[in-house]
């Protein structure tokens, strides 16, 4: 039995639809900017991956509005286009045979942040009642799921940035399970000043207000990452069943394997889950055309990440691939969003470049491709994820 | 002294459930489910008739409207008690 993936919805701050993602990618055409949601001042970081032009009400049934955080909002859209892709909707198939499992960081932040200000600063009579679910963590997987009428298993996971990964892989158990198709990924956001708050309190965000001098992963001058807004949504489907409803595959998840390893600055783990996965997909190294890596954007993590690739691939080994100096890190969209740009890869053979890092400044145990999108056969896909604590995970895709 | 219309609902509902197209036309004794407004909507809508209108409804009160029509009722009532 295996997994495939048969629809993608993308929100990203380059590009508000796979395709649109796929094109600024390809161009080196960057989210990152100064953020204009609220005003920065005083906050030491100034600068994130904002969606931009994401217009809700065009998107979103209007019945929604009030009891959705803008991130919910995000991936309704996604989950639309991806079920629209994968030619799926409420049913396609019985109610109980589809599923919803997403990954979260924080869940509606935004709106928890502003009902938490309602509280104290009006009285607890003006907090919406909403408030009862639309911060929760689970909340997009269960509005994607009423929306959809999916009342299959539905669950939630929780890795920070490693989330995307591993909720690919709940939806996997779930479709070995008889589950035969599964919405998957994650879509993130808390660019507010409570979320912005929280990231910088874990000291690893950069400072830099230059967008051109801030996110350089594997780069010599590295000094932190940026945060960002977005994600993917997948539609994941047992490979027989989607084929019997006529639905096209964009690639299949060949391989999963996850870690844990909270030491900081320990490769242990992140070179354990790639074996693992390497190991499900029946892979050895030399199968692989290209990684998309976790990119931490700071020097310790980079070097443990720089470290396990020279491991399992030998030095410059594989063409490592980071879109992400893009859009920065999207928390649980991030993992998602590296998933579809695997599947994307793997459909146009043609790698992402990376921006903003400097060839002579980087990691030469690496073979980033910078500046350029670089064409070149492309059969299987390694995507590492590392979330903060010491989540480690990764997928291996292939072609359908 | 002020009085809770249907319109005065429409408005709140709008404000509270993000639209209030089913609540055009003669649905005073439809019930809300059938209307589509699940109970959170009414709660959030009640909160917001208690912050305009400064009456107080509780959520046992709420838990007993069934239709547009009880729940303009039930504002009326305290709007009445509320004068006195």
């Amino acid at each position: 039995m295996s997994t495939v993936i048969t629809g993608l919805g993308v929100m990203a701050p380059n590009g508000l639809s796979s395709e649109d993602y796929w094109t600024a990618t390809l161009n080196g055409d960057s989210g990152i900017a100064p953020i204009d949601r609220f005003d920065t001042s005083g906050y030491p970081v100034s600068l994130a991956g904002q969606v931009t032009g994401f217009e809700p009400e065009e998107l979103v049934p209007d019945r929604l509005m009030p009891q959705t955080d803008r991130m919910t909002r995000m991936a309704l859209a996604a989950a639309d286009a991806a079920l629209a892709a994968a030619g799926a909707g409420p049913g396609t198939l019985p109610e109980y045979d589809m599923g919803v499992a997403t990954a979260s960081t924080s869940g509606g932040l935004e709106f928890g942040q502003r009902e938490l200000q309602k509280l104290w600063g009006k009285g607890w009579q003006h907090v919406s009642a909403y408030m009862s679910f639309a911060w929760y963590y689970a909340v997009n997987t269960g509005q994607i799921s009423i929306k959809h009428g999916m009342r299959g298993p539905g669950g939630v996971v929780i890795s920070e940035q490693a989330g995307g990964l591993d909720a690919l892989a709940f939806a996997r158990r779930q479709i070995r399970k008889g589950t035969p198709l599964m919405v998957t990924g994650g879509v993130d956001g808390s660019l507010c000043p409570y979320g912005l708050a929280i990231q910088i309190a874990s000291g690893r965000l950069s400072t830099q207000d230059h967008p051109d001098l801030a996110y350089l992963p594997f780069d010599h001058r590295a000094n932190g990452y940026l945060p960002g807004e977005g994600g993917a949504i997948l539609v994941a489907e047992e490979r027989e069943s989607a084929q019997r409803r006529g639905a096209p595959a964009a690639g299949e998840l060949a391989g999963y394997g996850a870690a844990f390893d909270p030491s900081p600055g320990s490769r242990g783990a992140l070179v354990r889950a790639a074996r693992a996965a390497l190991a499900d997909a029946g892979l050895a190294a030399d199968g692989i055309d290209a990684v998309v890596a976790d990119a931490a954007g700071q020097q310790d993590d980079d070097q443990a990440e720089a470290d396990a690739l020279s491991e399992l691939f030998g030095p410059a080994g594989v063409p490592v691939c980071v879109p992400k100096t893009m859009t920065g890190r999207l928390l649980s969209g991030g993992a998602a969003l590296d998933t579809a740009t695997a599947l994307l890869a793997l459909r146009d053979q043609v790698l992402p470049p990376a921006i903003n890092i400097h060839p002579e400044l980087t990691d030469p145990r690496l073979d980033l491709v910078i500046g350029e999108p670089r064409e070149t056969p492309v059969r299987a896909v390694l995507v590492l994820a590392r979330g903060h604590g010491g989540f480690a995970s990764a997928a291996v895709l292939t072609r359908p | 002294m002020s009085e809770f219309t249907m319109d005065d609902l429409r408005r709140v509902m709008q404000e509270a459930a993000g639209e209030n197209r089913h609540l055009e036309g003669d649905v005073l004794d439809q019930p809300f489910t059938e209307l589509g407004y699940d109970s959170l909507a009414l709660l959030e809508a009640a909160a917001r008739v208690e912050r305009s209108f400064g009456v107080q409804i509780g959520d046992d009160d709420i838990a007993d409207v069934s239709t547009p029509r009880d729940f303009i009722q039930l504002v009326n009532d305290r709007l009445a008690s509320a004068s006195v």
